[in-house]
């Protein structure tokens, strides 16, 4: 395959190709200086491309916040800044409150995460520590990673589904037993469907890292007489702190913006919820349910602040998370 | 003449079927420096794994006839309180990074779930530290992370942290192999303090350091133990034809 670099000095070079000893000479510092030229001017170019891509990535998100803020503009002259907090959502009245929905999706989310920090971090310490598959004959271990992987990639509508046949009968006995009210949906059968969604995020990460721990720590804490649960509670999970906590965090934006498989199993109420397993709704299930109903110009726009709103906190999680991460690593 | 503190009877190890120590029969006395040299593969640091069962920790290692420990069968024991008793120093430094120097020299008491009262934490961090030949370089820094240490503080604090748990045995994994000059000469000083108190067993593939710091060496050739003898009278009259070409160096 002939270089792209030599293409334009070829043809300079035959334009001197029947001259003197001195003048060819000087055609080859000519073509060298040519060449040399052409492969910074590429370099350059191909920078610049780089460049271009990272910039629109940047253009891309202030755009869309700028596109969220202008939609809100209708819905913050109508409501003011009383919107964040006000505990009405009608809008067939025209109030619109957002806190119901905050309250919402802050508590399926951290419910969420609550349940499923235990067996994601279950799930990785087995894949990482105890049966690492690949080594010798662990083909359970190979089957469980597979699975693992296979739940990150199912859509969620399908989470939805199986959530509102099999979990909802599930949580409404369980309601019945309990003496409550036996909705079966709420916030609690949420919960529950974003907890198996997002336990891959956390145990697929948490797992790499707990396989970084190098070698020697772990034998230097086996040769001081510890067995295999004090070398991961004192030498493993310490030293892969901060790796676990930036899955957990992972985990817990997916389950923030879950829109699809929370909206078929919450209940859509757009109360502010009373007990763990009374109907909601959260801020991106209620998006989904009413964008098409949406009949005046504020009832949109009161929607679109509630994306606003979505956006601001995934992106306050993220930078507190990002801070704490910080502080883990360097202490 | 006293019992041997480690015995060493018709002695074989294998990782799967590759058989890497073959029948080693040995017996070492208390306070010396035992050196255990031979060319890279020759069995050594396996067998000094086997010592405190770390090899057990691969996959596929299997072990035939004895070590006894004053004469109690090490593979009988439950291996957390043989590795109480026979501690361990790694070829690279490896103290925990996220523990202080204060809490790597207890680390074994940590791991062990060991409760000690204050005083006594400081007593053991303190003379540990001392008999590592390091408490004047780090005694005002006990709160700094171990790893901003120097490469031959790191690695006297790993001695320090193994001491700490009172072994009677410390086995020492090419300890230096990873250290500048200085401080490899600083370990081996460190070496003649510590035999007064424990027994040393030191792997080394550098003859010169052997002869430097040992009292009986033991020369592996192959996966077989060659001769173990006084570690004057093995480089100055070997008995054996192998370890001759060794010390002269035909091979390394």
């Amino acid at each position: 395959m002939p270089s792209p670099l030599a293409t334009p000095p070829t043809e300079k070079s035959s334009r001197y190709s029947d001259t003197t000893e001195a003048t060819r000479s000087l055609s080859r510092m000519r073509r060298l200086t040519l060449r040399i030229s052409y492969a910074e001017k590429k370099d350059r170019f191909f920078r610049n491309g780089l460049l271009l891509a990272g910039l629109t990535i940047l253009c891309l998100v202030i755009a869309i916040f700028l596109t969220l803020v202008i939609g809100s503009i209708p819905s913050f002259r109508a409501t003011g800044i009383h919107f964040f907090w006000g505990k009405v959502w009608d809008p067939v009245t025209g109030v619109f409150g957002a806190l119901p929905f905050l309250i919402g999706t802050l508590l399926t989310s951290f419910l969420a995460l609550l349940i499923s920090i235990p067996f994601s971090i279950s799930i990785a310490l087995f894949l990482g520590e105890y049966f690492p598959p690949g080594k010798g004959k662990n083909r359970l271990a190979g089957l469980v990673q597979e699975a693992v992987e296979l739940i990150a990639g199912i859509p969620s509508v399908i989470y939805g589904f199986w959530g509102l046949f099999v979990l909802v009968p599930i949580v409404r006995n369980i309601e019945t037993q309990w003496h409550v009210l036996p909705y079966g949906v709420g916030i609690f059968t949420a919960s529950l469907i974003l907890a198996i969604m997002i336990i891959p995020y956390a145990a697929s990460l948490s797992r790499e890292i707990i396989s970084l721990v190098p070698d020697e720590l772990k034998e230097a804490a086996y040769s001081l007489g510890a067995t295999h649960w004090e070398v991961i509670r004192y030498i493993v999970l310490p030293y892969a702190r901060t790796g676990i906590f930036a899955g957990i965090l992972l985990s817990l934006g997916r389950a923030l913006g879950e829109t699809m498989a929370v909206t078929m199993v919450i209940g859509n109420t757009s109360a502010i919820p009373t007990s763990i397993f009374s109907p909601g709704n959260t801020l991106a299930s209620v998006i989904a349910n009413e964008f098409t109903e949406a009949a005046n110009e504020t009832y949109l726009s009161a929607l679109i602040e509630l994306g606003l709103v979505l956006f601001v906190v995934t992106t306050l999680i993220h930078l507190i998370g990002k801070r704490v991460i910080r502080q883990f690593s360097t202490t | 003449m006293e019992r041997p503190i480690l015995e060493v009877k018709d002695f074989h190890a294998w990782f799967g079927t590759h058989e890497v120590v073959r029948n080693v029969n040995l017996s070492l006395h208390r306070n010396r420096v035992i050196a255990v040299m031979g060319p890279s593969g020759c069995g050594k640091t396996t067998f000094l794994r086997c010592i405190n069962r770390m090899h057990e920790l691969t996959p596929g290692a299997r072990t035939e006839g004895q070590i006894l420990l004053e004469g109690e069968d090490i593979y009988r024991m439950s291996p957390i309180m043989l590795r109480l008793r026979v501690g361990m120093v790694f070829q690279r430094p490896n103290p925990f990074p996220h523990m202080t120097i204060y809490e790597n020299v207890l680390a074994g008491y940590l791991l062990n779930n060991i409760k000690l009262n204050r005083n006594d934490k400081e007593a053991i961090v303190e003379s540990s530290l001392r008999k590592a030949a390091l408490w004047e370089e780090v005694k005002d820094n006990l709160k700094k992370k171990g790893t901003f240490l120097s490469g031959g503080q790191q690695q006297r604090l790993c001695i320090a942290r193994a001491i700490a748990m009172k072994p009677d045995i410390l086995l020492l994994d090419e300890p230096t192999s990873a250290l500048d000059p200085i401080s490899t000469a600083g370990i081996e000083e460190l070496l003649q303090e510590l035999k007064k108190n424990y027994t040393l067993i030191l792997v080394t593939h550098n003859m010169q350091q052997a002869a430097r710091v040992s009292d009986d060496t033991a020369f592996f050739y192959m996966g077989e133990l060659v001769e173990f003898a006084p570690t004057r009278q093995l480089f100055t009259a070997p008995q054996d034809q192998r370890t001759q070409n060794y010390i002269t160096g035909r091979f390394s």
